[in-house]
């Protein structure tokens, strides 16, 4: 025996030890959690403090540089699976729903604020310029504007793309639009929200160049009278879908103001902090525009009564409104 | 550094100069690699050495999870035309709108979905032996993995965006603007320390190197049990003459070179260490004898508090 290295001996004695940490961890790592017996569990954190200590002392005393390698991999897999999140991915939607979302959204109620401002402000500016001079409508879309809803058009065909006929035969093709405005709409919705870094300042362009859009449109059906259908028309998915674009909108103001005013915290880790809020309020905002391309695909082309569109236009409103500012019990914070 | 390099300079031959120069990359190569290494304390207070990935590791990873997101794109439009033809053209459109809603998860959530899994690695990284983890070494949160990869539709969709835009209408100017502010995106984690790209930066992690290394038997015990008493009897200077680096490289050698590069290698050593072959000693049994005897003086040397680096390391 004496013949032996002193660090022979040292991994001999431990070695059953690592590779059964090795083979817990492989198996936690392929197939979750719940693949665990209660004896791996119960062994894990004995296992997982012994090879920590394994790896120290095999630093400092042995020069096998293949046991320190994986001694240092072992350590590192251990590490995050004892101190990392253990909830499988059902649990992480639940939290989300249940906590994360609506207490990050009603956190954000300045940049809220402060979007809702950016959006209705271009809405409000572009309707009163095209109200006074429809000229103005060509300015802002230009002139390859496609679908023909545009100052030239008559009241009749105007009305006739807020209603629709149950007879036709074109359902397939607004199904496809809808799940094309929805693609459109989320994708901005996650740009204004990534622009943010910028100092929110691409952010507040896309919010009034949409908002710009929105009141161009409006004012061209005002001015045919048809401002009260257009309204059940826009907002019967509107309630949801302006809600989703204007946190989107506030998320990437939240990262922007991070950024430029950190206060007593660096910049970086105030970009971190607004960062992982405002990431939660963009994912939501997916989830929204989801509900929004529903009703839009389906509620609009399915509900031709004004009132009804009303109803479930405020409705929905009321909902979002009430999921997300209505104060809840605390639940203990871990 | 210098200060283990005794060489008088009436003597020095072209070999030495040699010798020294590859020592010096060796060591300025060996800085570089350090740089990369974030040390973890753990609540323990046992030290973990994270190492870095790559900015060419990360962008190996991230072609290789295109790679992946553009074959099930194709797969499942391929997929769909032939469940059209089979349902009839009525279905086009509902196909589409189907296509166009999957097209948008695929691209925004492949990257999530994976690096919410047990592994936190998609599976490009997961080729490249690397994963993401907090950079405050806690939990990593849905929330980080979230914002880190809604960040990539500006580091990544937007340059992408502003060549397609080059081609058609908008004007150049803004198209070539565009480009040079989403370049310095793109090339982002090149110029910072801890290799992170924008979305790394907002959601607060890093990606580290994870392999899984294979723990493999110890050379110097199959030395122990090989080798007869006594035959190979390494005076205390022959187990002096190199250092933990020569170590280490033996150790390579032995571990995964051919028969013919182990056979040069036992001849350099024989060479240098003045030992007279004996009959019917091969090359294996005494590289692996003579890695055993390094190994336990070097040991024995470091439990003394003295790292001998490499065999100029002479004190």
């Amino acid at each position: 025996m004496s013949d032996l290295l002193k660090s022979y001996r040292f991994r001999e004695e431990r070695e059953t030890d690592w590779r059964k940490l090795d083979l817990i961890l492989t198996r936690a790592e392929n197939n979750g959690v719940k693949a665990l017996s209660d004896e791996d569990m119960m062994a894990l954190p004995r296992l997982y403090r012994q090879a920590v200590s394994s790896l120290s002392v095999a630093r400092s005393i042995s020069l096998d540089q293949n046991v320190i390698a994986y001694l240092e991999g072992l350590c590192t897999r251990a590490y995050f699976f004892v101190y990392g999140t253990r909830a499988s991915i059902g649990e992480r939607i639940m939290d989300f729903l249940r906590r994360d979302w609506p207490a990050c959204v009603s956190a954000a109620l300045g940049p809220t604020l402060l979007a809702t401002l950016f959006l209705f402000g271009g809405g409000a500016l572009a309707f009163f310029l095209c109200v006074q001079d429809m000229d103005w409508f060509w300015t802002f879309h230009g002139n390859n504007f496609w679908d023909g809803r545009n100052p030239d058009a008559t009241v009749e065909y105007l009305r006739s793309t807020i209603y629709h006929d149950p007879m036709s035969t074109e359902d397939g093709q607004l199904t496809s639009f809808a799940s094309y405005l929805f693609n459109n709409n989320a994708q901005i919705a996650l740009f204004a929200f990534a622009l943010g870094f910028a100092f929110g300042i691409p952010t507040a362009w896309l919010l009034i160049y949409n908002g710009v859009h929105l009141g161009s449109m409006y004012a061209v059906f005002w001015s045919k009278g048809l401002g009260y259908e257009f309204t059940g028309w826009l907002m019967i998915h509107g309630t949801t879908e302006l809600f989703a674009i204007i946190l989107a909108g506030a998320a990437g103001f939240l990262i922007g103001g991070a950024v430029a005013f950190p206060g007593r915290m660096t910049r970086l880790a105030s970009a971190r902090h607004a960062g992982q809020k405002a990431a939660t309020i963009a994912m939501g905002c997916v989830i929204m525009l989801i509900v929004a391309a529903i009703l839009e695909g389906f509620g609009r082309q399915m509900i031709n009564s004004d009132v009804t569109r009303y109803t479930i236009a405020i409705g929905m409103m009321f909902l979002w409104l009430a999921y997300f500012y209505l104060p809840r019990r605390d639940e203990a914070k871990p | 550094m210098n200060a283990t390099v005794p060489h008088a300079p009436q003597n020095l031959s072209r070999l030495q100069i040699e010798a020294d120069q590859r020592r010096r990359a060796r060591m300025l190569e060996n800085q570089r690699q350090s740089k990369l290494v974030r040390e973890l304390v753990t609540p323990e207070g046992a030290v973990i050495h994270l190492k870095l990935s790559t900015a060419s590791e990360r962008a190996g990873a991230f072609l290789i999870d295109v790679a992946i997101q553009w074959a099930i794109v194709i797969a499942t439009a391929i997929g769909l035309s032939y469940a059209i033809r089979a349902m009839g053209s009525g279905s086009a459109n509902i196909a589409f709108a189907v296509w166009l809603v999957f097209f948008f998860f695929l691209r925004n959530f492949y990257y999530i979905f994976f690096e919410l899994g047990p592994k936190s690695a998609t599976p490009g990284k997961r080729a490249l032996g690397i994963r993401v983890a907090a950079r405050d070494g806690g939990r990593l949160t849905a929330n980080s993995v979230l914002a880190r990869n809604f960040i990539r539709e500006i580091e990544v969709g937007l340059p992408f965006q502003f060549l397609m835009m080059g081609g058609t209408g908008v004007s150049g100017w803004i198209a070539l603007l565009g480009l040079v502010w989403s370049g310095i995106f793109l090339l982002f984690p090149i110029f910072n320390k801890d290799k992170m790209r924008v979305g790394d930066l907002i959601a607060g992690t890093w990606v580290i190197r994870a392999p899984k290394a294979k723990l493999m038997g110890d050379i110097s015990s199959s030395a122990a049990s090989q080798a007869l008493p006594g035959r190979f009897a390494f005076t205390p200077e022959q187990a002096d003459a190199y250092g933990i680096h020569e170590l280490h490289v033996l150790e390579d050698v032995l571990r995964n070179s051919t028969e013919e590069v182990k056979s040069q290698v036992a001849l350099r050593i024989r060479t240098k260490i003045g030992w007279q072959t004996q009959p019917g000693e091969t090359d294996i049994a005494f590289l692996e004898a003579y890695y055993a005897a390094l190994r336990r003086r070097l040991e024995q040397r470091m439990l003394l508090g003295d790292r001998k680096a490499d065999k100029y390391d002479t004190r």
